[in-house]
């Protein structure tokens, strides 16, 4: 499957650690990888935008709380307001959240420990930028690591996000706490997606799984759109 | 306080302050004594090791840089390379465990940004008390969470390493940490200082009176007071030492800087004196123009600063405007403190005037202590204690159980689950394996890398286990595919001023020399850490090993884990001594560390490693583990676990080895130790091609068939594989003394 030019950005904040992770990942679906400085309030032309994991600056005061702030944001926040398909994988998922993209917010596992396993999860919801390559009700095995990654949203929140087909993933095998077993949400118009779990370690035959890209190349059939 | 009492406090014996009068022709100010009480320390100086280390063989053909840098480094192929280097934080981690293992990590990550590589594995060798005391849960606790919170952040995935506990560790616990970097060959820098007029770039953080004299604290034992130099330990920021590492790669591949150094111990007097040491020139620092986080610093306290995440380079004039300029892209402060000169001394400004000026090969030539290697009493002793006077056990299901479950041998997933292992997305082999396997982009290239350490048996035999410490690492490597290059290393050791701490440092050298030149495994880096005593004695002498290898085809490496039913289990071995003497079952089940441990054969070892290397890298072989702890039947239960399917045994081998290894003996039978062993699982119809690769005169028989649900053993052992698993399968964070197995 070809990524027939698509541009797809992956921002990089200070901190940001699953940055080159995303642009190998993107690289290997056959998209272009295109690298948005955190400093430059410029999507660069992207047709679809990863915001990466890692520990944005430091994770200091609450993770995603600064980075929120980051000049790129605004332009990303543009985008996503005006339907553009952002993704958020874990600290991307906390920024995004911070950023009000997405509702709810991440609270520290409830183990109390940072966790990195590999996890069963379902696809729930199909109808999203991010996800439409897949079945619904598709069950992936994805790699987590994180120690803030424990859903949370008020019981009005969360009946809604139920309600409206929202929960893009849900664990098989809770491993912090989330409510609803969430992973994985998407905002109303459906176009940001913010997931714990790591695709784009699970990219590559070399490591042992492609599940985590069959996810990613969602995205090629829809910016071609 | 008198001069006397002045530099005894810093450190600094009678007669070395009488050699450095000798030296300078005049008395050092005190900021002088501070470079001299931190630069001649055994942790800058070695002062008591380095005649030892001579031994050590440190050249090979894959050999690019051996030690005297801040990272050895070996080549892979293709035009890559690995640099990597262990190193200490004992003495920080035992007043403050979270801080002190953060920033162990963090020095670790940036002697390999140093030789200008890109850090892309850390593993760490840790070794505590027992868990049944609340201090040392604590500190365990607290270095797995210093180790992840600053490993996790910075980026580089903690992709393996080894923890045992023992008494001899309570109150001084071993935090060893380990990275490798990886490097074109010819992007590699050094720490050379050159070029008169060059400028001296300090980058990173700013400079704080953390760890001032951390070095010399690190130098001399743990007492009651050591709680009170908790000051002493250096505060980690991985934020800022991921953005270190941006920038100095970033800065390296835009050709910008002449030499790159790290600050570690003793910060900016330690790395511009070896920097200028190295060059053959001299480097002049002003104190004042070193950017500070607090008021009121004296000269020497900036100087001897070990503020963590602080790199200095020597740039030339006209690159310093884009060096500065990508510091500031980065969010790092960067700043001119100094230059290049001719003279051959660290000097140190304070604005214009001069505080302070030492000859740089002074600071890097420390004085050096040979001592008599006298046999220490114990030995006799701990050696002539029979390990089969002991009653044996009546329930061997029970006996498995208890292994299984004991901290030194029970599955290490609560702690490696903590730790991401995956970030940068090279890991092939995730932890848990004898060794972790990381592919090289972009090639069909892979690297394996293994730490390991045998205290219990370097106590009972220093040379023996300094050589059969080097001899796991090589059979680690080995079982999962991987051609053992060269090796780093960390001398964790009590008081080389004792009879017993020296004489434990020599003979472990001595035996790791001999196994590293029987195998062909050079040592290009390393550290010495002296001085692990605490009132209660010495630590168990721990040399640990970390070894890295080759994978020409990373897609052919084996797991420990039984693949398929019905496979055949084959056993390989060297025809070593089995024995219950310092094993583990003798410490978990009588509670001893005690007799005289088999002797490895050095060259039955390396042929059996490298025949069972071959099966894997032909495809062969696909299922392998190295015998070790605990012995067969532990190894062959962790195969059973890491698979899923477990493991019966043939009729009649157990009685075969109650009459021939056993010597009659079923505990010496089921849990005796030896040399040189691995269990390999192959396809029945693959038994004939096994037996062709091993050869006529390899020692090797079919032992059991893979299937079904629990571990069998003729009729002495029966047990369930969900049993096992609750056994080994413990939380090491839980409650103290955990799965205790009693039924």
């Amino acid at each position: 499957m070809g990524g027939g030019g698509v541009r797809l950005g992956v921002t990089i904040f200070p901190g940001s650690n699953c940055d080159r992770d995303a642009l190998y990942a993107v690289e290997r679906m056959g998209a272009e990888p295109v690298e948005l400085w955190h400093a430059d309030a410029d999507l660069k032309g992207s047709d679809a935008v990863i915001v990466p994991g890692g520990f944005s600056y430091g994770d200091y005061l609450r993770p995603g709380a600064i980075a929120r702030f980051a000049k790129v944001m605004a332009a990303l926040e543009d985008f996503a307001r005006s339907g553009g398909p952002v993704l958020g994988v874990c600290n991307g998922f906390q920024v995004l959240t911070e950023a009000h993209l997405l509702p709810g917010a991440l609270l520290r596992n409830a183990g109390m420990r940072f966790v990195c396993r590999r996890v069963r999860v379902r696809v729930e919801a199909t109808e999203t930028p991010w996800t439409s390559s897949c079945e619904p009700g598709e069950e992936l095995t994805l790699p987590v690591a994180h120690n803030e990654g424990n859903y949370f949203a008020d019981p009005v929140t969360l009946e809604q996000i139920e309600a409206d087909d929202r929960v893009v993933l849900r664990y098989l095998e809770n491993p912090n706490g989330s409510a609803n077993d969430i992973a994985g949400v998407c905002n109303e118009d459906r176009n940001v997606v913010g997931i714990m779990p790591h695709p784009e370690r699970a990219s590559d035959p070399a490591l042992g799984s492609e599940e985590g890209i069959r996810v990613l190349r969602s995205i090629l059939a829809e910016a071609r759109v | 306080m008198n001069l006397q009492e002045t530099y005894t406090s810093l450190g600094l014996s009678d007669f070395e302050y009488d050699r450095i009068l000798e030296l300078l022709g005049r008395a050092p100010n005190y900021l002088e004594l501070s470079l001299f009480s931190v630069m001649w320390s055994e942790h800058c100086g070695y002062k008591n090791s380095r005649p030892l280390l001579r031994r050590f063989p440190n050249s090979g053909l894959r050999v690019l840089q051996g030690p005297g840098e801040n990272a050895g480094v070996v080549e892979v192929g293709e035009g890559w390379a690995l640099a990597f280097k262990v190193e200490s934080h004992n003495h920080p981690s035992a007043v403050e465990p979270y801080e002190g293992a953060a920033t162990g990590v963090g020095g670790i990550i940036r002697d390999i940004l140093a030789m200008g590589a890109r850090p892309v594995a850390l593993l760490d060798s840790l070794r505590f008390g027992p868990l049944g005391e609340e201090r040392n849960r604590y500190l365990f606790r607290e270095v797995v969470r210093g180790i992840g919170g600053y490993g996790n952040a910075v980026g580089v995935p903690t992709v393996g390493g080894e923890v045992e506990f023992a008494g001899a560790y309570s109150g001084n616990p071993l935090v060893n940490a380990m990275c490798v970097g990886l490097i074109r060959t010819e992007d590699l820098v050094r720490s050379r200082a050159t070029g008169e007029g060059n400028l001296v770039v300090l980058l990173g953080s700013k400079t704080g009176r953390d760890g001032i004299h951390g070095a010399t604290f690190a130098s001399d034992e743990l007492t009651e007071e050591s709680e009170s130099k908790r000051s002493n330990v250096q505060v980690g920021d991985p934020f800022a030492e991921k953005m270190l590492i941006e920038c100095c790669l970033k800065l390296l591949d835009e050709s910008l800087l002449v030499s790159l150094q790290d600050l570690g111990a003793a910060g900016i007097a330690s790395s511009a004196s070896e920097m200028a040491a190295k060059g053959g020139v001299g480097i002049e620092v002003d104190a004042e123009r070193v950017p500070l986080r607090e008021t009121g610093m004296e000269p020497y306290e900036v100087v001897i600063s070990e503020s963590q995440e602080r790199m200095l380079a020597v740039v030339e004039p006209d690159k310093v405007g884009r060096v500065l300029g990508l510091a500031e892209r980065y969010g790092l402060v960067g700043a001119v403190i100094g230059r290049v000169t001719d003279h051959g001394e660290l000097r140190v400004k304070n604005g214009g005037e001069t505080v302070g000026s030492v000859p740089a090969e002074y600071l890097a030539d420390a004085p050096v202590y040979e001592r008599e290697v006298v046999r220490p009493a114990y030995l006799d002793e701990a050696r002539s204690s029979d390990p089969e006077d002991y009653p044996q056990p009546d329930d061997y299901n029970l006996v498995l159980k208890k292994m299984l479950a004991h901290p030194n041998l029970c599955s290490r997933r609560s702690i490696f689950q903590q730790y991401d292992h995956q970030v940068g997305v090279d890991t092939v082999i995730l932890p848990g394996a004898d060794a972790a396997v990381m592919r090289i982009k972009g090639t069909n290239l892979g690297f394996a890398v293994t730490t390991d350490g045998r205290g219990r048996h370097c106590y009972l035999d220093p040379r023996g286990g300094g050589a059969a410490t080097v001899a796991e690492a090589y059979r680690n490597l080995s079982c999962v595919g991987a051609e053992p290059v060269a090796i780093t290393n960390c001398l964790n050791f009590g008081s080389p001023e004792k009879t017993e701490g020296y004489y434990q440092l020599a003979e472990c050298i001595e035996g790791m020399a001999q196994a590293c030149e029987a195998f062909g495994t050079p040592i290009v880096s390393g550290n010495a850490s002296l001085y692990n005593e605490t009132e209660a004695g010495a630590v168990y002498p721990t040399p640990v090993v970390g070894m890295v290898g080759v994978l020409e085809d990373v897609s052919r490496y084996a797991t420990p884990g039984f693949k398929r039913e019905g496979d055949m289990v084959v056993v390989i071995g060297s025809g070593s001594r089995v024995s219950l003497a310092g094993s583990d079952y003798l410490e978990v089940v009588h509670g001893r560390v005690a007799g005289e441990p088999p002797e490895p054969n050095l060259d039955a070892e390396k042929k059996i490693a490298d025949l069972v290397r071959e099966m894997v890298r032909s495809g062969l072989v696909d299922t392998a583990h190295d015998i070790s702890g605990g012995g067969e039947f532990v190894a062959a239960a962790k195969m059973a676990l890491a698979g899923g399917l477990g493991i019966e045994y043939m009729e009649g081998e157990f009685e075969r080895r109650l009459a021939g290894q056993g010597r009659g003996r079923a505990d010496v039978a089921l849990f005796g130790e030896e040399h040189g062993a691995f269990l390999v699982a192959v396809p029945w119809e693959r038994w004939a091609e096994l037996r062709d690769a091993l050869g006529g005169d390899v020692g090797h028989y079919r032992t059991g068939t893979v299937g079904g649900d629990s571990v069998k053993v003729g009729d002495v052992i029966d047990v369930k594989l969900s049993e096992l698993r609750e056994a080994y399968e413990r939380d090491l964070f839980g409650a103290p003394g955990g799965a205790e197995v009693t039924h």
